[in-house]
């Protein structure tokens, strides 16, 4: 059934030029749960991520085969504009990159993009709220939203940098490594958050870190030079893993 | 046991202590000596010059072909001419240093254009004085007039511009574009909110550099524009006028009998000219600098 598939790739290859990085992958990804994407550095995991919004083609020389659906409509289809393919698929990247403007203006960017017409002083404050309180930052910067974002915290300019998809009203959310430029105590923080979103949004979620796949994610996805080796539920892959090159992978034995 | 015979220091360093300070003063006396031409030129001017200065010589129109009066029409055309320049060259530049950095592709042409603008910046004034008598008083049918010499001025420093701005666009940090293009804001978007706001300081460095050279050269707007001598306003902008430059040229060789402070006092208001322009613009660049923190 394709309603409960947030993403569903099918033998998808890609090449950077002549290298290629992706290799065969098929992925389900089910709606509505934290997926997480591990594998060592290099195996492809930002590659398949920036395939599902679209964002590898402004590169020129990607090219891929295969489909990726998102929501059961295959991204890649003659029909589909990309613009619409990144308003309904948020991105987050690794370093937080708010955007030089107010705290406001960043949540609100993304919606100004997309409703065309100037949003109305009212209907602003409630999308910044609520997007604001989504991601729990509302009471700590409700004062301040003229304020600069590139001035918060990096654990408060992350949740803003999820905080601006929000207002779009995106079905699924990728994050490239969330979490790689905190400290454990924000990095607590942003799981604690990525928690609270699950059921409302499809998430994907890469990480290095071991501890974190498998505390913050419902099913684990193993990558490996370019393939997907193997995909179950979370618990299952940590304590009983099908494949050898995953129980390696996870116990520190290489990557 | 390695031999250590304590921290104190051995001949060779002293040696190379006492040649680190040689070199440091034989540098800045190199440096201060170039100081003085820079200086020299400056006090001469004033001491010279400020005798000459006056409410009337600002306002007042040149007498006795500019041995006597003011230099108001002069004023007036080099504001006009500047204002030209800048009108053209600015806009015409920002989309050209748009275009390069944030649309062309990396590949051979945008590489021969790129090569070609700095070289462009590099042409001696009297070439493109030559090429807008063709291009603007004789194909364009502008005549001999301030739209062909502000033409002129602009094709001159567009080089400048393109370069300045397509430095700063591309400091800009790349961050901030994959943000807003994974929102799915096009190109245009992404420069329109982000990347241009974000540039101002670079675009004021090549207004700057617009302002000075269109406010100093001589060459490219004599043959275009310029006139010696003509007491009127401009009233439009197919009319020839005064300039500055063209002025203190003509006074300092051209006529004679002028009285010795006034070359002097029309360099002064050249320079002064140039450096409020400057001063203004750099006041401009540091309030925008101050606001921005990434
Ligand atoms: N823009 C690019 N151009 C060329 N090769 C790339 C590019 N991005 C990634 N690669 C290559 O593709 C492979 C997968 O990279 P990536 O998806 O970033 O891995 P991961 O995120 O798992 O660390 C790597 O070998 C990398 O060198
Ligand atoms: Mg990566």
């Amino acid at each position: 059934m394709a309603e409960h598939l947030a993403i569903e790739a099918q033998s998808l290859n890609l090449w950077y030029g002549t290298f290629q990085a992706l290799f065969e992958v098929d992925l389900q990804v089910r709606a509505g749960i934290v997926t997480a994407l591990i594998g060592p550095s290099g195996c492809g995991k930002s590659t398949f991520l920036r395939s599902c919004n679209r964002i590898n083609e402004r590169l020129g020389y990607v090219s891929t085969t295969g489909t990726i659906k998102v929501l059961g409509q295959d991204v890649y289809g003659e029909q589909v504009s990309a613009i619409q393919v990144r308003r309904h698929v948020g991105m987050v990247f690794q370093r937080p990159n708010p955007l030089p403007l107010s705290i406001r203006d960043n949540v609100l960017f993304g919606h100004r993009l997309h409703s065309g017409k100037r949003v109305n002083k009212a209907d602003g404050d409630a999308l910044v709220e609520e997007a604001l309180r989504q991601v729990l930052l509302w009471d700590r910067v409700k004062d301040r939203l003229d304020h600069k974002a590139t001035g918060l915290s990096l654990e408060e300019q992350q949740k803003l940098c999820i905080a601006r998809l929000l207002p779009t009203k995106p079905s699924v959310l990728l994050m490239d490594e969330p979490c790689s430029a905190l400290d454990p105590e924000a990095t607590a923080a942003v799981e604690d958050l990525i928690w609270t979103l699950r059921g409302k949004y499809s998430i994907l979620i890469v990480t290095h870190n071991m501890a974190q796949a498998r505390r913050a994610s419902d099913e684990c996805v193993f990558m490996l030079m370019g393939r997907v080796v193997e995909h179950s539920a979370t618990e299952e892959m940590f304590v009983a893993p099908k494949q050898q090159e995953t129980a390696d992978y996870i116990e520190g034995r290489f990557g | 046991m390695s031999s250590f015979d304590g921290f104190s220091s051995t001949p060779l360093e002293q040696r190379n202590n006492s040649v680190q300070q040689l070199v440091r003063l034989l540098f800045l006396t190199i440096t201060l000596l170039l100081l003085i031409p820079a200086v020299a030129t400056i006090v001469v001017l004033i001491v010279e010059g400020a005798p000459g200065l006056s409410l009337e010589f600002f306002l007042d129109k040149p007498r006795q072909n500019g041995a006597a009066g003011g230099i108001a029409p002069a004023l007036v055309g080099t504001v006009w001419l500047t204002a030209g320049a800048l009108l053209f060259a600015l806009p015409l530049g920002v989309a050209a240093a748009i275009y390069l950095s944030e649309y062309a592709k990396d590949n051979w042409l945008t590489r021969a254009i790129n090569v070609a603008i700095v070289n462009l910046a590099g042409v001696p004034s009297i070439v493109h004085a030559l090429f807008g008598v063709g291009a603007f008083v004789h194909f364009m049918q502008f005549g001999k007039s301030i739209l062909a010499a502000s033409c002129t001025l602009a094709v001159m420093t567009l080089p400048v511009v393109i370069v300045a701005t397509r430095e700063s666009l591309q400091a800009v940090p790349k961050a901030f574009r994959e943000a807003c293009w994974n929102m799915g804001a096009t190109r245009w978007q992404t420069i329109w909110k982000v990347v241009l706001p974000n540039s101002g300081s670079g675009i004021l460095t090549g207004l700057i550099l617009v302002v000075s050279r269109a406010v100093g050269e001589t060459a490219p707007i004599m043959f275009t524009g310029a006139v010696f001598l003509r007491a009127l306003y401009p009233s439009g902008v197919f009319d020839k006028t005064m300039a500055l430059s063209l002025h203190l040229f003509n006074v300092s060789t051209q006529v004679n009998d002028v009285p010795r402070h006034v070359p002097f006092a029309v360099a002064l208001t050249l320079i002064g000219v140039v450096l409020a322009m400057n001063a203004a613009a750099i006041a401009l660049r540091m309030r925008l600098r101050g606001r921005k923190k990434w």
